[in-house]
């Protein structure tokens, strides 16, 4: 145990906070995802990590399509113009692959009035498919003769292993926390997650669609009665989650560069346990579950060393799920008010 | 070179294997090969007309790597028998896919077969350890000329030798090189917990003494290592030496930089790939230190990629043991254990283990936004 390394200056304890904040900002992003399909239709969706996965590679293909293979290191206001068109594709990309799952995976099982531990396994089911599927994607591409065009994008014969953005977004630095440099990076990650929030809180507790959302979340049946198209309802709660995995995965992909076929997962258990964390349903939970998740870990790493992150971050759910078994802000998505 | 669970790892070196290629033809001629055709000296061996089986990687993901072994151990046999009209030596090959799960079985087959007389390989450390045992039983002397964990010479196997460095020697010259040629006084280890990366990371820790500042372990898929930055700035750390495999290591030298930190940045054969500039960006891996226990063959060897010549040399060690009238498996081995000579990947001689005595650490660089995989220094 390194108490010091946290307490020992004041200095090393906003670091480490910061630090924290910048990932947990990223976790709350997924998690919303996670939250917003748990609280209409009750169901776990794990393949939402692939979902976020997809985004991560929209965004740096945008970057390849738009400046080529060669590296190079540019600052973030010289990416600014790339960086919001590969904003737009990885929404576009995730939010694309959110619906398909919802058409493929689940409105079958739905429609069939099947049990929800079926539509889990379906998900489980549908996060190895997708996975794999951008594992193999330079096999799919060599089907079609495409591999040597598409080379920059599908890596043949590297399609499982690391992919870059060739752009490297350098950071420059703000104003200093204590030791911690707050970048322009860190600043636009926090800010852009906490912005995306605010803007989805209000969608749902302001329009009509979002009353739709909170209605078939409260009860399906009645809402249904009342004239919302459930399917709809449900497809747009899909849609939502994947737009905001595709900020996050830009957000992400900015601040760390690369990504793989399974890089979903670990991030996606995380942004799960921010969700279960802010209690799940709960749209400001799973902000307040990031960004509690993001710097506990960072914590964790300070006190008892960077291999005992996850150990703090999962006994900490525990905790947690031990005085308040809803989670922090108890599931909440339907009983939203106006 | 390690592979308990690691197919990255795999794709690795096959990326290094396929630099290594341009790598021939350029520069760097270093003296030629000598250990091949010794005069044959005491008749004509029982061994002529048999068979060297290699087993290793042919397919699958490290395929390239263990094509590149064939490779040198075709050339050797090809100059052996071209030489020797009435003694023909030739090769029986085993694709293991680099894969201990597939290896034992194998591994019964090459001792079940009467025209094999040695093995060159195991072409990785998991398929050795797994393999090690049926060798030893039946007897037959094997040289790997890529498998450097260092457990597999500890495990009293008498008829296993490597014309590689080992793990050790690779972490004790990484130490050397952080503080006498990079001139480091306070070095922060890392590493990701595997079997591999501790080894080396340990060994490493172990020869900086008081040079060393502080560690920490990350974990394998770990993206955010903000933890790990403070705790090497909070350090005052001069240095830092990564244990582990590329992906990790290029976003801990790219978050390294972008926290401010200036020193020298060194890893491991497991970092050493193209990929670890691409995932660090070029101007935080810039500078960056990966050392390996192979370096790039000279410029006139016929054969390519990564660990041909250290398999050419194994193959010639047992080609020699022919040449000099050797005839059964127990003076084969006692031959080799004996042997000495100048390999085209440098000095070759065993310990009592069956470890190489003196082995080439390389010291590879990034320069320019690419790692040189030409012009590797050997660290002294």
């Amino acid at each position: 145990m390194h108490l010091d390394a946290l307490f020992g200056s004041f200095d090393n304890f906003l670091s480490y906070t910061t630090g924290g904040l910048v990932f947990g900002a990223i976790y709350a992003l997924v998690a919303l995802g996670y939250t917003m399909v748990y609280g209409v239709l009750q169901l776990i969706n794990f393949a939402h990590s692939e979902v976020f996965m997809f985004g991560t590679f929209g965004m740096a293909w945008t970057f390849y399509f738009l400046h080529g293979s060669e590296p190079v290191t540019w600052s973030l206001g010289r990416a600014a113009p790339m960086l919001l068109a590969s904003l737009v594709v990885a929404m576009a990309v995730s939010a694309g692959i959110a619906l398909l799952l919802e058409r493929v995976a689940y409105r079958p099982l739905i429609n069939k009035n099947a049990p929800k531990l079926i539509a889990l396994i379906s998900a489980i089911g549908a996060s190895f498919a997708l996975a794999e599927a951008m594992g193999l994607r330079d096999r799919f591409a060599s089907w079609v003769g495409l591999d040597d065009d598409l080379a920059n994008y599908v890596s043949p014969e590297k399609a499982r292993d690391v992919y870059s953005n060739p752009v490297t977004i350098q950071p420059h630095n703000l104003f200093d926390v204590g030791g911690y440099s707050i970048t322009d990076v860190d600043l636009v990650v926090v800010l852009a997650a906490i912005l995306m929030m605010v803007a989805l809180d209000q969608f749902v507790r302001r329009t009509r669609f979002g009353r739709g959302i909170r209605a078939t979340a409260q009860d399906p049946e009645s809402a249904a009665l009342m004239g919302v198209n459930s399917t709809r309802v449900v497809q747009m709660t899909f849609l939502i989650g994947g737009l905001m995995a595709g900020v996050a995965a830009t957000l992400y992909m900015m601040k760390i560069g690369s990504t793989r076929q399974n890089a979903g997962f670990i991030l996606g258990v995380k942004a799960f346990t921010a969700a279960v964390m802010g209690g799940i349903g709960n749209l400001r939970g799973a902000l307040l579950g990031g960004l509690i998740l993001g710097v506990m870990e960072n914590w964790g790493s300070a006190v008892f060393g960077p291999n005992w992150k996850d150990v703090t971050a999962f006994v900490l759910l525990v905790l947690i799920l031990l005085v308040r078994p809803s989670g922090l802000l108890g599931e909440a998505l339907g009983k939203a008010r106006a | 070179m390690i592979r308990f669970s690691k197919p990255a790892r795999a794709l690795a070196v096959v990326a290094v294997a396929g630099l290594a290629l341009s790598a021939c033809g350029s520069d760097d001629s270093s003296d030629t090969p000598d250990a091949a055709a010794s005069s044959s000296g005491g008749g004509a061996s029982a061994f002529c007309g048999k068979n060297i089986a290699f087993l290793g990687a042919l397919t699958g993901d490290a395929g390239a790597l263990g094509q590149n072994m064939v490779n040198g151990i075709e050339l050797a046999l090809k100059e052996h028998n071209d030489k020797n009209a009435d003694c023909q030596v030739n090769l029986k090959k085993f694709d293991s896919q680099g894969s201990p799960d597939n290896a034992p079985g194998l591994a019964t087959q090459i001792v079940n077969d009467d025209t094999i007389f040695g093995l060159v390989g195991p072409g990785f450390s998991g398929e050795s350890l797994a393999t090690g045992k049926t060798f030893f039983e039946a007897g037959l002397p094997s040289i790997s000329p890529s498998a450097t964990n260092v457990t597999i010479t500890q495990q009293g196997w008498t008829t296993w030798h490597r014309v590689i460095g080992n793990d050790d020697a690779q972490g004790a010259a990484d130490a050397q090189y952080l503080t006498g040629t990079a001139g480091a006084t306070k070095v922060f280890v890392v590493d990701d917990g595997q079997d591999y990366s501790k080894g080396l990371a340990g060994k490493v820790k172990d020869s900086l003494g008081d040079a060393l500042a502080g560690d920490d372990q990350i974990s394998v898929g770990d993206t955010n290592m903000s933890a790990v930055v403070q705790a090497v700035k909070s350090a005052g750390a001069d240095a830092v030496f990564y244990g582990g495999y590329y992906t990790e290591a290029g976003l801990l030298v790219k978050q390294l930089r972008q926290g401010g930190f200036t020193g020298t940045f060194m890893s491991g054969d497991g970092s050493e790939d193209p990929s670890f500039v691409k995932v660090a960006g070029a101007d935080a891996a810039e500078g960056a230190v990966l050392s390996a226990p192979a370096g790039p063959p000279p410029a006139d060897f016929g054969a390519t990629g990564l660990y041909s010549t250290q398999a050419y040399d194994a193959t010639n060690i047992f080609l020699a043991a022919v040449d000099s009238g050797v005839s059964d498996a127990q003076a084969l081995n006692e031959f080799i254990g004996s042997y000495t000579g100048t390999g085209v990947s440098g000095p070759i001689a065993f310990d009592e283990n069956g470890d190489i005595t003196e082995s080439k650490i390389y010291a590879y660089f990034v320069k320019d936004g690419k790692l040189d995989v030409d012009n590797p220094e050997v660290i002294e």
